[in-house]
């Protein structure tokens, strides 16, 4: 036990002190800073000239909607079921629809259009109807207190029981008016971020594994270590020690973004929306993700109301959700790759040599990263299912799923399974492993493999 | 009293059979040669004593009871297939490996400390294995493979890859090591070295061992009892001065004088053949030829092949 923390420690020192891991590690960041940025500028640059018809069964909203300098509104008198029909005829960009409430005031409204609706005009119409319903709430509070009926009353508690937010529910209408519910960009975005980063570090870190067995093989070293410890003490040791540079790696990636992404939306929209923005950040560890307990500035300024949208949406996200199965997904998907890498790594006599074998292990994560785009469509669907089942595909595609929320039962079913392929893998691996690091000079083919894997 | 035995070990890997019943004792405090051709299976039986390798049958004993996990750090290997990581710092790769057989950090530092000192490459410690000459990585890699003191060292063809000055050295450094009360076991295919070095070997050939024992006894019993003979320059035929039982392998000659090698039969002694010729020819020399390890080597593995 004693000589495989000496493994891991060497494996982990050796790799953080190298210049690529801290190229890696300040690349990374700006990177995914500008995967959240750049959709953010090119929203408040587009200037096209987008009608919305707006449907108010509550009649709240009459006149509320003013028209800015690229959203134009027009109220229609129909019923939705009509409307609808005629909204694929129409020049309108999207359809507003806000249903009749009973009792409380609407928080609720459904975006009906035929693309994704740009985060602009969504977060526009988010903006007016919060608005207006805290404006309700006040004038309700208010004329309570002329009346005299509530006593004492704190502005704190006042302007916390007013505060709002609105739930816009996109949905896309196709060109034969078939619906398919849309999903909020961010959730979107984070599914495909988190499934690339998954697929990107399994690949990157299981190869690290690979070619450090390459290494170890070529620089004739292996034979010296295994006459002082087990071949899958090596093997193990080496894969842990890169599993930890992995979680340093994105421990620091996790930081530096945030550091970046508030640095740059400051001087990009104001002091206002930076200060917000580093309240947020300094609220989530401590205050959670209630997004009821986001502040909404007015927003009077179009890009200051965008970043507000888009920090609104983060916000919506149940990041310790997120990152612990970020974690999970990736720790334990890396797990069964890397002892794989390992065993091809063993295997071969150089990197040259690797070909035939990375095809077959890496075509799994290549197929479930190019499927990526259609189980983002329909999560829930059949395709989604059981390949986020699979151990193989599942750490890239149960990733994809997340953010639309999974039911529990079949997380833990992936996880398990996930967990059992790791083993299955690593003990195959072993095998592979121990008898190919002390073969010199042999060209190994899948035949040559399975000997060794039978043998005892 | 033995350090180290294999009894019976047999080792088959799925194509062919590397090991068939192979035993070999080891002396405490002597210096044991493996001999054999490329591919008879030294390295498999090395890896078995290294644990690297479960045999299929047989038994290992050390230290009179049988060989445990734990002592691979009663074990020094030098690996035929040796090297160190190349981007790693000497002094930090050495403290590594001295800890991977059990040696605390401070007690390998203070033991490198000796060594580094020893070989005066005290300025090495801090500098990347890859800017090293190979002759001083081979160093290193002696350092590090005696650093915790084994009882048994294992050298599997430690000369290769050493220039003539470090093969004197290492030669020097495995003396020493005996001296000191080391067990060396010896794998090699240079039986120069052999002869210098062992007091018993094995030799194994086609996973077989074919012949085993002390050093001297096993040339004595190779000796052929054939002689070298220089004398004058004479007209006359050597075979008509000796009987026929008298075999002449080889003559030859320089400018002044002419050489011969005779084998005698068995109970025949030098005196005999001298006071044969001494009458009609002047002698110069007469010397015994022992045969060298090579021969033997050469000679039991050719004969081996040609009755399998």
């Amino acid at each position: 036990m004693k000589k495989i923390l000496l493994i891991i420690q060497r494996e982990y020192l050796t790799r953080v002190r190298k210049r690529s891991f801290v190229i890696m590690t300040i690349l990374g960041p700006l990177l995914m800073a500008a995967i959240v940025v750049v959709p953010i500028y090119i929203a408040t640059t587009t200037n096209e000239l987008k009608q919305v018809a707006v449907i108010d069964e509550t009649g709240l909203f009459t006149e509320k909607f003013k028209d800015s300098d690229n959203i134009r509104f027009h109220y229609l008198d129909t019923d939705i079921q009509s409307a609808k029909k005629t909204f694929t005829k129409s020049k309108d960009y999207a359809l507003l629809y806000i249903p009749r409430t009973d009792v409380a005031l609407p928080t609720n409204a459904l975006l009906y259009a035929g693309t994704q609706v740009n985060i602009n005009v969504k977060s526009y119409i988010r903006n007016v109807m919060s608005k207006r319903i805290e404006d309700l709430k006040l004038e309700a509070q208010l004329a309570d207190l002329t009346r005299g009926d509530s006593t004492a009353i704190h502005l704190d508690d006042l302007l916390r029981s007013i505060k709002t937010s609105v739930d816009i529910n996109t949905i896309k209408i196709g060109s034969n008016g078939e619906e398919e519910k849309s999903y909020t960009e961010v959730s979107m975005i984070l599914s495909i971020f988190g499934s690339i980063l998954i697929y990107f570090f399994i690949f990157m870190f299981g190869s690290q594994v690979m070619r450090g067995v390459i290494e170890e093989k070529t620089n004739r070293i292996v034979e010296v270590i295994v006459s002082s410890v087990k071949p899958f003490q090596l093997m193990m040791g080496k894969i842990i020690g890169v599993a930890m540079v992995g979680l340093t790696q994105f421990a620091l990636w996790v930081v530096l973004t945030f550091i970046i992404i508030t640095g740059v939306t400051a001087s990009f929209s104001g002091k206002a929306t930076a200060e917000m923005a580093q309240q947020q950040l300094t609220e989530q560890p401590a205050g959670g993700f209630d997004p009821g307990k986001v502040i909404h500035l007015p927003a009077e300024t179009q890009p200051q109301g965008e970043v507000n949208e888009v920090m609104d949406a983060l916000n919506s996200i149940d990041f310790p959700v997120m990152i612990s199965s970020f974690l999970f997904f990736f720790l334990f998907g890396y797990l069964m790759y890397a002892a794989l890498f390992a065993a091809i790594g063993g295997a071969v006599d150089s990197e040259a040599d690797t070909q035939q074998f990375m095809l077959p292990l890496t075509a799994p994560l290549i197929l479930s990263i190019i499927l990526a785009q259609f189980i983002v469509q329909n999560p829930e669907g059949p395709l989604a299912f059981w390949l986020s089942i699979i151990p193989f595909t599942s750490p890239v595609v149960m990733m994809i799923r997340i953010p639309f929320g999974v039911p529990i039962y079949e997380v833990a079913i992936s996880m398990v399974l996930l967990l059992l392929g790791f083993l299955a893998t690593t003990w195959l691996a072993a095998k592979i492993y121990r008898t190919g690091i002390l073969m010199y000079g042999k060209k190994v083919n899948y035949r040559e493999i399975w000997k060794w894997i039978r043998q005892e | 009293m033995d350090l180290f035995s294999a009894i019976d070990i047999t080792k088959q890997f799925t194509a062919r059979k590397a090991l068939d019943a192979v035993s070999i004792h080891v002396p405490e405090g002597t210096i044991f040669g493996l001999l054999g051709p490329n591919g008879a299976g030294k390295t498999t039986l090395i890896r078995i004593i290294n644990q690297i390798f479960a045999p299929d049958a047989g038994e290992l004993l050390f230290r009179g009871r049988k060989l445990q996990p734990a002592d691979v750090e009663a074990i020094g290997y030098l690996p035929e297939e040796r090297g160190l990581y190349k981007k790693m710092k000497v002094g930090e790769q050495a403290l590594y490996l001295a800890q991977l057989k059990g040696l605390s950090r401070r007690e390998a530092e203070k033991r490198l400390a000796h060594w580094f000192a020893k070989f005066e490459i005290m300025g090495w410690w801090n500098r990347k294995v890859e800017e090293l000459s190979k002759g001083m990585q081979q160093k290193i890699q002696f350092i590090v493979t005696v650093i915790h003191e084994p009882r048994l060292l294992i050298f599997d063809e430690p000369f290769s890859g050493f220039d003539p000055i470090n093969v004197n050295l290492l030669k020097e450094e495995i003396l020493a090591l005996k001296a000191s009360g080391s067990t060396i076991i010896f794998s090699t295919h240079n039986m120069a070295s052999v002869e210098e070095l062992c007091d018993h070997i094995a030799l194994i050939n086609n996973a077989r061992k074919i012949l085993d024992g002390n050093v001297k006894a096993i040339k004595e019993h190779f000796a052929t009892n054939t002689f070298e003979i220089w004398f004058d320059k004479t007209d006359r035929e050597l075979g008509t001065l000796l009987p026929d039982s008298f075999q002449i392998l080889a003559k030859e000659q320089d400018l002044s004088r002419q050489g011969a090698r005779i084998r005698m039969p068995k109970d025949v002694t030098p005196n005999d053949l001298l006071s044969r010729l001494i009458p009609h020819i002047g002698i110069h020399s007469l010397n015994e030829i022992i045969p060298s390890m090579n021969d033997i080597f050469i000679k039991v593995v050719t004969e081996k092949e040609v009755t399998e």
